[in-house]
């Protein structure tokens, strides 16, 4: 029998006021594809960080850029992709320093890169500066 | 919107009592940050955040408990975390943080071991 894939899309305009929700429409779709709380928790905090980075990094709080939040659930995962046209980074260049170097040095960056990695199975990512910038995070679904 | 987000901020016996209540992130993180400022300009270095209602942080949460520690620390003063729902302790402890700050179940708790660190230094 063929997968059945659900796929679910959000854009709204750059604000940090819109992260709320974003966070709605991740529970929501978590729920349908029937992750615990605890993991939807995690999606929707994985989700948080990305989109806030696009709103404050990318597009440097232009609100009259948007941020598209694509969701997709298929059997055996759930899949959320954030895409912006600003400016694009390298991810790799995130410095994953010791919390207690970062504080030393007054650093607060890359904490939320840091937790995307921690909350989900897989991060990849496409960027095209001032393109298209893409950042995809898998989430497996755990059957019981 | 949802999860409306307040922030309050109290005095006791010296400490700084800050109440967050609803969400913290990019959003309303700004007013967390503002609050603690406020503490430390009036020279209130002894400080608890009490987050027995807040059901929701983010990094630019985190990031202001981070950003204001050192500074809080070499003032002899501390931020200590009080009342944490299981799924903000978590985000909490992904990054570690439960090694770098205090972290008491209940608001009193957190103020009795500030006391308790008090006299330990008079006496």
């Amino acid at each position: 029998m063929a997968a059945i894939e659900r796929a679910f899309t959000l854009q709204v305009p750059s604000s940090t006021e819109n992260l709320a929700l974003i966070r709605e429409f991740v529970t929501t779709v978590g729920q349908q594809a029937g992750l615990t709380e605890a993991e939807i928790g995690k999606i929707e905090l994985a989700v948080d960080e990305a989109c806030a980075n696009v709103i404050e990094h990318a597009y440097g709080h232009d609100e009259s850029k948007e941020v598209i939040i694509r969701a997709n659930i298929d059997d055996d995962s759930i899949t959320f992709e954030i895409v912006d046209t600003g400016k694009g980074f390298d991810p790799n260049k995130i410095a994953q320093e010791e919390l207690e170097k970062l504080i030393q040095d007054r650093k607060d960056g890359g904490l939320g890169m840091r937790l995307i990695k921690k909350l989900m199975d897989e991060v990849q990512y496409e960027i095209v500066p001032g393109q298209k910038n893409e950042l995809r995070m898998i989430k497996r679904i755990r059957k019981a | 919107m949802p999860n409306p987000f307040t922030i309050s901020t109290t005095h006791q016996n010296n400490i700084s009592i800050i109440t967050l209540d609803g969400f913290v992130d990019a959003h309303t993180a700004p007013q967390f940050e503002n609050a603690v400022q406020t503490e430390l300009e009036a020279g209130n270095v002894r400080i608890v955040v009490d987050c027995s209602k807040l059901n929701y942080i983010s990094s630019a949460g985190l990031g202001v408990f981070m950003s204001f520690i050192e500074e809080v620390r070499d003032l002899n003063g501390d931020i200590k975390i009080s009342g944490l729902v299981p799924k903000v302790r978590h985000t909490f402890e992904i990054l570690g943080f439960h090694d770098l700050f205090e972290m008491s179940e209940d608001l009193n708790s957190a103020l009795a071991s500030f006391s308790a660190a008090q006299s330990a230094k008079e006496g």
